[in-house]
């Protein structure tokens, strides 16, 4: 799903990874009090120049309040916000480098589409010939000529998301925050949205903090991410580390489904990367990869995701795999592939999502069929927490 | 089975009752208006066609039919000429409209901060300060103007105060001048500005506000450019509730205007119950009516056709 850039560009546009590399926004021990509540915990964040960043959390987890913080409507109780090298502590919202398309929108409903895209230039005293340009260019990036002269009360939700944009983007801010850019939005219409949203930032160059309570609208739209609960990142990283690794089970359990497996470690070997663990109730032996040097009689969770497991009639042949028997208790046939609910010799159900690349009008597995279930032991995620 | 049937097929039909009693709703209110507003209104109107005579009721009825009449209709423009022809009616309509805008003008600039800060307080807050609002009106508005002589008299509480202190010798003349009329008319009305102007105030999308200093406006340009216009609608409908009342005010003016402070109401009181020329009466308050309403009526109209 995510937007295919060059692999040269992609390479590059991983400054994470460079120890070197400056950070763009350099949030240090920020939090916030309210009362008696915390909303922001001690987070500390770099966030560096170009890249889509995004937030996740549920709601109340304080994903907000960050953001309010970022563009200056909430005063930190402590920690320091530092933009392009700039202390952003005594710079009040309207002097900030940064721009911010809000949740509902906030489209002021008294002015045209034209005046709410030009305000934000108009506040910077520019002439009035260039600010005419510099909207009409802006109307024609976000595809909204034909509405320059309409009120926001005649547009779709889809126009005014735009408006709303185009208006954060026109004054070229050093970072742009989104505020749920797409929870308004249809499911068509979000698609096509966030490959707009990720287009132009790819054009722009401009740094975009994303917040959003949605998974997959975060798994596609960032280059990095950041899991936030209680007021506290849980872990951050790209899409694929976090969802493929996650180091919690919060994490693991908050992106799609996941099957988690009790389990005790028998022997771990940091030098290999391997862990043998012995799953609570059968007893099965299975390896997975960790380099963390476990004791033996620890108790850890195996994770593994429902589309690494293979469902066979027969009894699958390899190295590295684990297997286990069960029968099918349920199934949700989607189209593009199936969803089985398989309960295990032990008794607890295992989900398991498969691919439906055979065309067949009948089902490929009945209930109460007899399968054989096999993963790559490289798929079982280690869980201490 | 054929019964099920049918009860599935059959087109749903509102209930007789539930449209009468719609109708009835909506008729009690306009009964209510037609009776106690429009139909008095007629009456004056056709008093004010009518010739004074020494009589009970004191005019010319509007309808002969009798043998000996002339014309079956009476109706005569009399009172309107006489209005335009002595300029003691003009100057109290222009002394009431002049005194009706300062007022309002008066009460927009002390109720919309006030306004403003009701709905920016806390929840709990907020109930207090409306609950202070409204407070004066458990009380008689004669004796709460009752009590402004009181305090602005001469020997009253402002002028003792400011003479206890050394700040003047002599007592002010406050009582019976047109600034203690803008005094009562102002404390008098500005509830009815304050409560348009927070309801409007206070459901305001606050993110409006945040979006405006995200964009580089200053607090000061932010109320200028969105929270002064999105409030329009309360500063209208506030401006009206004190407006269209405090021209035709009587009271007020009577007891704590001067003599030269000839409101329209004044004029009318004097028309109808010491001069007893009810036509007359009648025509200056059909005049006004014209004056005030038909224009506010048309403001409305443009402001619903740019909606």
């Amino acid at each position: 799903m995510k937007a295919q850039r060059s692999t040269k560009s992609y390479v590059a546009a991983t400054p994470w990874l460079d120890p070197e590399a400056t950070p763009f926004i350099q949030i240090k021990g920020l939090s916030k009090q309210f009362d008696d509540f915390t909303a922001v915990d001690n987070v500390t964040l770099d966030i560096y120049k170009g890249e889509l960043f995004t937030i996740l959390g549920g709601s109340g987890c304080g994903k907000s309040t960050l953001l309010r913080m970022l563009a200056g409507f909430e005063v930190p109780s402590a920690g320091q916000i530092i933009i392009d090298g700039v202390d952003m502590a005594n710079i009040p919202a309207y002097d900030r480098p940064i721009n911010m398309m809000f949740q509902s929108y906030a489209v002021f409903p008294h002015m045209t589409v034209e005046q709410n895209i030009g305000y934000g230039l108009k506040k910077d005293k520019l002439a009035k010939a260039e600010i005419a340009t510099r909207v009409k260019d802006m109307l024609h990036l976000v595809q909204l000529d034909e509405l320059a002269k309409r009120k926001p009360h005649h547009l779709s939700g889809g126009q005014r998301q735009r408006v709303a944009l185009a208006r954060a983007l026109i004054k070229q801010p050093k970072v742009l925050l989104l505020d749920e850019p797409l929870a308004a939005l249809d499911k068509k219409l979000r698609e096509q949205t966030q490959f707009e949203l990720i287009n132009l930032q790819y054009e722009l160059g401009i740094t975009f903090v994303v917040v959003t309570h949605d998974q997959e609208e975060a798994m596609t739209l960032s280059d990095r991410l950041a899991v936030m609960d209680a007021g506290r990142f849980i872990q951050t990283g790209t899409p694929t580390q976090v969802y493929e690794s996650p180091n919690n089970r919060f994490v693991a359990d908050f992106f799609g489904t996941i099957n988690f497996f009790n389990a005790t470690v028998v022997s771990a070997d940091p030098a290999t990367n391997t862990v043998c663990a012995k799953l609570e109730k059968t007893g099965t032996q299975l390896k997975a990869n960790s380099d963390v040097a476990f004791a033996t009689g620890t108790e850890i969770t195996i994770a593994v995701r429902p589309e690494k497991i293979i469902v066979s009639q027969q009894r699958p042949e390899g190295d590295h795999l684990t297997i286990t028997k069960g029968t099918v208790e349920d199934l949700a046939y989607y189209g593009n592939r199936s969803l089985y609910r398989i309960r295990s010799q032990s008794g607890r159900i295992i989900q398991v999502s498969a691919q439906n690349y055979q065309r067949s009008e009948a089902l490929v597995l009945e209930w109460d069929d007899e399968v054989f279930l096999s993963w790559d032991s490289s798929c079982n995620v280690v869980l201490s927490e | 089975m054929s019964d099920s049937k049918r009860s599935v097929t059959k087109p749903y039909r509102q209930p007789l009752g539930d449209k009468l009693w719609r109708n009835f709703v909506i008729g009690v209110p306009y009964f209510w208006l037609v009776l106690f507003f429009l139909a008095p209104f007629a009456i004056v109107l056709k008093i004010s066609f009518a010739t004074p005579i020494v009589a009970l009721p004191p005019f010319t009825p509007l309808l002969d039919f009798s043998a000996n009449a002339s014309h079956w209709l009476l109706a005569t423009w009399d009172n309107y000429r006489f209005l335009t022809e002595d300029n003691l009616y003009w100057v109290s309509y222009f002394k009431s409209i002049k005194i009706a805008a300062i007022s309002t003008f008066i009460c927009l600039l002390i109720g919309y901060p006030m306004a403003y800060g009701i709905a920016r307080a806390t929840p709990t807050t907020r109930n207090i300060l409306l609950m202070l609002v409204i407070l004066p009106f458990w009380t008689s508005f004669l004796l709460r103007v009752y009590a402004w002589m009181g305090l602005l008299g001469k020997n009253g509480i402002v002028n003792s105060l400011l003479m206890n202190i050394g700040l003047i010798d002599t007592p002010l003349q406050m009582l019976y001048t047109d600034m203690a009329v803008y005094i009562g008319i102002v404390y008098t009305y500005i509830p009815f500005m304050i409560l348009p102007l927070y309801a409007t105030l206070e459901k305001m999308d606050t993110s409006l506000h945040d979006a405006a200093a995200d964009l580089g406006a200053k607090p000061w340009q932010t109320f200028i450019d969105v929270t002064l216009p999105l409030s329009m609608p309360g500063i209208i409908a506030g401006s009206l509730l004190v407006f269209i009342p405090a021209i035709g005010e009587y009271v007020i003016p009577a007891l704590l205007g001067g003599i030269d402070s000839l409101m329209i109401g004044r004029t009318l009181y004097d028309e109808f119950f010491v001069n007893r020329d009810w036509p007359l009466a009648s025509a200056v308050a059909t005049l006004l009516l014209i004056i005030v309403v038909i224009p506010i009526m048309l403001f409305q109209r443009s402001q619903q056709e740019q909606e």
